[in-house]
């Protein structure tokens, strides 16, 4: 039962053929086998997670009927959950106890969901692979050898390896879709404004948003109904009643336009990972889609164009971790000192780096050849996608360049700037934007084949449509249940 | 464009020999009288035990996030168009980027570019009667931050060994008014803030009060030539606890630029510092330590829209201001401006005043009595005016009695001291026991003979010349009428009757 869906364990739950805390025991049993080797999780709640099992219990004796009723969730680290650490995967934020419980994670426990834990994190969110976790490592499921993708490397982790049923991510540049095709799960980032971020710890505020890691469409879909919808305490919220995308899933994408990239170009990636894209596209036709070339002129500028506005946002965002009221301190002569001490010793290379850069694009004197022409550009690629939603539903294209690397494969910052490419535009746009699997490819060097993520990409608050042809997709290819994990299922020996 | 003063009768600033002028601008921050803070849902009011009224959200706790106070917002507006401010149809929060143990989130919720308000002119009186004003450039809407307090000797962080933060006050609605450089003297400067202070509290927008900090003010301040077009270099002041502060603060640092001028020094553009207990100011930084903020617009934030038709209606909202008021009490009323501002600046005595005048006109005599004994009786027993027994209905009365001759002055005192005791109506006091002053002829001239007939010496004195004597001698006819009798009727009817029997 630990391995069925969100939507057949809240069935199952709410039919009573099997408790929540039943399977919160279950859940946990298989964190305490499996994690040791993936490093999914920074901290396991058992005891939280026994205390809402009980609870769901109660109610569904009551007759109540819970959309989420008994599911285990993973939440990533950069969310709030009062009374348990909430670290960011930062030494600045280690053994920081969350006071509030952010909205989106609020929603998903009001609806029945059992916190597990909370899971691994490049720091502060800034990363593609994980590796900049100051707090723990997280092996990709499928090959442990190689990282799970980032930055919600550890959400993705655990549903690929089903140490969690759902997961939340959050998703700057590509942080839930890069990790979620690395590891062969369903990563969905939607709208901006579409789900609260209160209690989101913010990395880049215009950028951040909050989704759904799921094993299937159908239950990212459950999920993402359920986090949606305005909230007060947010005030970037969009005041607008979200359509349950639930009861809108498909079986085919006839009459449905899908949209091609032209500077997108297929021709630059590897055979292997370039067969299994052209595949994909093709399996969309045959679905009855029709597929047009759209172009995106400006697309190109995507990762210069973030790599000013996110540092920008971050290095005043993280002002706060100071050292004054909560977390790390390390004292100095004077105040002046113990601000520069504390915020050297707790955060990480990459972390420091973005502040710089950001503190540098809003100097004064240079704030308007950065930030201003950063945001000029971010208006210019968003226009794109509009010109680009006139001739299609969705935009289809790979979610990354290549299935997950090796650990300390991407020393090089740029080169792992360069892991964003596909998905960091849509961010730009603030669009809703998934990856579901479609295929595998055995990379050079590689024992394994490893996942690949098909991206799909709708216009603004096109959530409900977007996921009807992913999950139109995913019904018809079934890759996410192709082939089993190997180094889990049956472990292979020592390499 | 200077302040418009309507008097140039000012002693003039030399410094060496030649004469300059001061130059002022004043930058103000005003808590505004919210229910609640400005971003989140915490209560906003003023000495509580610290670190109660605070959140998530005011402490800057890792991923909490502001949503705007809409009440704020619309106090701010309403008090830029008590002045004839524009109001921008697109406005925006900015982030204001420093490192302060107070600031919980390291950076304030402010407005760089795009203010709620745009320009504007504060009219003011001072007491030699002159009118003046002084523009605004802007005023916009920001977060207060935490309230420290260092433990050093000097109260200051350099060399404390702790500091203790009280975050009640982070988050407060911070409005800053920034005028132009029209201020010409310290009197300029009092008379400015007292008028902003005064359409502040009649529009419920703060309480205005130094003393609690609710309104704390910067002022610019540099000296030139009279007759030069470019300002000097300027010191910006600050630590200023009172109006009268404000005043002292500006004559010190006048001497202290005029000392610096006269001694072939040159002023270095600097903040200083107040201090009260040596009157004097210190030096706080210079320029060289200036902060770049790094403003940008607040992510977390949309931008502010206004329709025209919410400024119409907020602009209707606003009612009679205060300098209108004051307008028609100095020009119309020909009240001295310090009656004015007293009227206008007592809680309900305006309103008072006017229900009164209104029942009988005379608003010099209805003035008289207010400021006069009415303000003195209310002093004495801290009964404000307008809730005492005597009502407007009375006083009203009071007046026409005066007014009509019924009763003099004397007689009037001491009714209002037995109105504000007891309260009830003037006339039917008078009428009941026969207080009225007596200006009937025949009445006065049976009162003059019993007074002659009793002081034969006197009124002989006053036939051989000596008319000194003619006081003492109504004063003897008051005496017999128990002060009812008309003093002008009865002085007349002496004269007349000395004549006659001569």
């Amino acid at each position: 039962m630990v391995d069925a869906t969100a939507i057949e364990i809240a069935r199952a739950v709410n039919a009573r053929e099997i408790s929540a805390a039943d399977l919160a025991g279950r859940a946990l049993a298989r964190i305490a086998e499996r994690d040791g080797e993936i490093g999914a999780y920074l901290a396991v709640t058992g005891e939280l997670a026994r205390r809402h099992a009980e609870r769901v219990d109660a109610a569904v004796r009551d007759g109540k009927s819970l959309p989420l009723a008994g599911v285990p969730l993973a939440i990533k680290d950069n969310m709030c959950l009062t009374g348990t650490p909430t670290t960011c995967a930062s030494k600045i934020l280690d053994g920081w106890i969350a006071p509030y419980t952010s909205t989106a994670v609020q929603r998903l426990l009001d609806a029945g969901a059992i916190p597990l834990g909370k899971t691994n994190l490049d720091e502060f969110a800034m990363g593609s692979s994980c590796e900049n976790s100051a707090l723990g490592k997280t092996a990709n499921p499928w090959d442990r050898g190689r990282v799970p993708g980032g930055s919600s490397g550890g959400s993705v982790a655990a549903v690929a390896a089903g140490e969690a049923t759902v997961a939340t991510g959050s998703d700057t540049g590509g942080s839930i879709r890069e990790p979620a095709a690395f590891c062969n799960v369903v990563g969905f980032k939607p709208t901006y404004g579409r789900v609260s971020r209160y209690g989101l710890i913010a990395f880049a505020s215009s950028l951040d948003q909050i989704g759904p890691i799921t094993k299937t469409v159908a239950d990212a879909a459950l999920v993402y109904d359920l986090m949606a919808g305005r909230d007060p305490m947010d005030a970037t919220t969009v005041d607008l009643v979200p359509e349950p995308a639930l009861p809108a899933l498909r079986a085919d994408l006839r009459g449905v336009r899908i949209g091609i990239v032209k500077e997108f170009g297929l021709e630059k990636l590897d055979p292997g990972v370039r067969a299994v894209y052209e595949r994909a596209y093709a399996d969309l036709q045959k679905l009855g889609a029709d597929l047009v070339e759209v172009a995106l002129p400006t697309a190109d500028y995507g990762i210069a164009t973030y790599y000013l506005i996110a540092p920008a946002e971050c290095s005043s965002n993280l002002a706060r971790f100071d050292g004054m009221r909560y977390g790390l301190r390390v004292e100095g002569a004077d105040v002046g000192s113990t601000y520069e001490r504390t915020r050297a010793a707790g955060f990480g290379d990459e972390v420091k780096r973005r502040i710089l850069i950001g503190t540098y694009a809003l100097s004064s004197g240079y704030y308007d050849a950065y930030y201003v022409r950063a945001q000029k550009a971010r208006t210019l690629i968003a226009d794109d996608f509009r010109r680009a939603f006139a001739s299609c539903d969705a935009i289809a294209c790979p979610a990354a360049a290549s299935p997950a690397f090796e650990f300390n494969a991407k020393a090089d910052p740029v080169s792992m700037y360069l892991m964003d490419y596909y998905t960091i535009p849509m961010s730009l746009a603030g669009l809703p934007s998934l990856s579901v699997p479609c295929g595998y490819v055995i990379p050079e060097g590689g024992r394994y084949p490893m996942p690949l993520g098909l991206e799909l990409s709708g216009p603004l608050f096109a959530e409900r449509s977007l996921l009807g042809i992913a999950h139109a997709y995913e019904r018809a290819t079934l890759h996410a249940q192709a082939r089993a994990i190997p180094e889990i299922v049956a472990p292979v020996g020592a390499a | 464009m200077s302040a418009t003063v309507e008097s140039a009768a000012k002693p003039a600033l030399l410094v060496n020999g030649v004469p300059y002028e001061v130059v002022m601008g004043i930058e103000c921050h005003v808590e505004l009288k919210t229910e609640t803070k400005m971003f989140c849902g915490c209560r906003n009011v003023f000495g509580a035990e610290p670190n109660t009224n605070v959140c998530p959200v005011c402490l800057g706790m890792p991923g909490a996030l502001p949503v705007p106070n809409e009440k704020a917002i619309e106090l701010v507006v309403k008090a830029g168009l008590a002045f004839g401010a524009e109001i921008p149809a697109f406005s925006k929060f900015d982030r204001k980027n420093y490192f302060y143990p107070d600031m919980p989130k390291d950076y304030q919720i402010s407005q760089f570019d795009m203010p709620l308000t745009q320009g504007g002119v504060v009219p003011f009186w001072l007491g030699d009667g002159t009118h003046g004003s002084c523009r605004l450039t802007r005023i916009h809407l920001e977060e207060d931050t935490g309230k420290s307090t260092h433990a050093s000797h000097d109260g200051r962080i350099a060399g404390s060994t702790y500091s203790l933060v009280d975050f009640n006050r982070a988050g407060v609605p911070l409005m800053e008014c920034v005028s132009e450089p029209d201020i010409r003297s310290g009197a300029q400067a009092v008379a400015f803030l007292e008028s902003l202070k005064r359409t502040f509290v009649a529009l419920g927008i703060s309480d205005v009060k130094m003393e609690e900090g609710s309104l704390r003010c910067d002022v610019n301040l540099s000296l030139r030539p009279i007759g030069r077009a470019e300002y000097g270099t300027k010191t910006e002041i600050k630590n200023m606890n009172s109006f009268n502060s404000v005043g002292r603060a500006i004559e010190s640092e006048v001497a202290r630029q005029v000392a610096v001028l006269e001694g072939g020094g040159r002023i270095v553009q600097e903040t200083r510092g107040w201090d009260e207990a040596n009157g004097g100011t210190h030096s706080m930084r210079n320029k060289e330590e200036a902060h770049d903020y790094r403003y940008f617009p607040d992510p977390d934030l949309t931008p502010i829209e206004f329709a025209s038709a919410d400024v119409t209606r907020m602009r209707a909202e606003l009612g009679t201001l205060p300098a209108e008021i004051l307008t028609r009490l100095i020009s119309s009323d020909k009240l001295r401006p310090e009656q004015a501002h007293q009227m206008v600046d007592s809680p309900g005595l305006f309103a008072y005043f006017s229900d009164v005048v209104e029942r009988c006109g005379k608003p010099q005599a209805v003035v008289n009595f207010v400021l006069g004994d009415l303000s003195r009786l209310a002093n004495e027993s801290s009964t404000p005016v307008p809730e005492s027994n005597v009502t407007p209905e009375a006083l009203a009365e009071l007046v026409g009695l005066v007014e009509a001759k019924t009763i003099n002055s004397k007689t009037a005192k001491e009714l209002l001291t037995r109105l504000w005791a007891k309260g009830g109506s003037p006339n039917a006091i008078v009428a009941a026991e026969g207080l009225g002053q007596v200006s009937d002829t025949g009445a006065i001239d049976a009162i003059v003979a019993e007074v002659l007939a009793a002081n034969e010496k006197t009124a002989a004195d006053y036939r051989a010349g000596k008319t000194k004597v003619l006081g003492f001698l109504v004063g003897q006819v008051m005496k017999q009428s128990r002060g009812t009798a008309n003093p002008t009727l009865a002085e007349e009817r002496l004269r007349a009757l000395l004549d006659v029997c001569g």
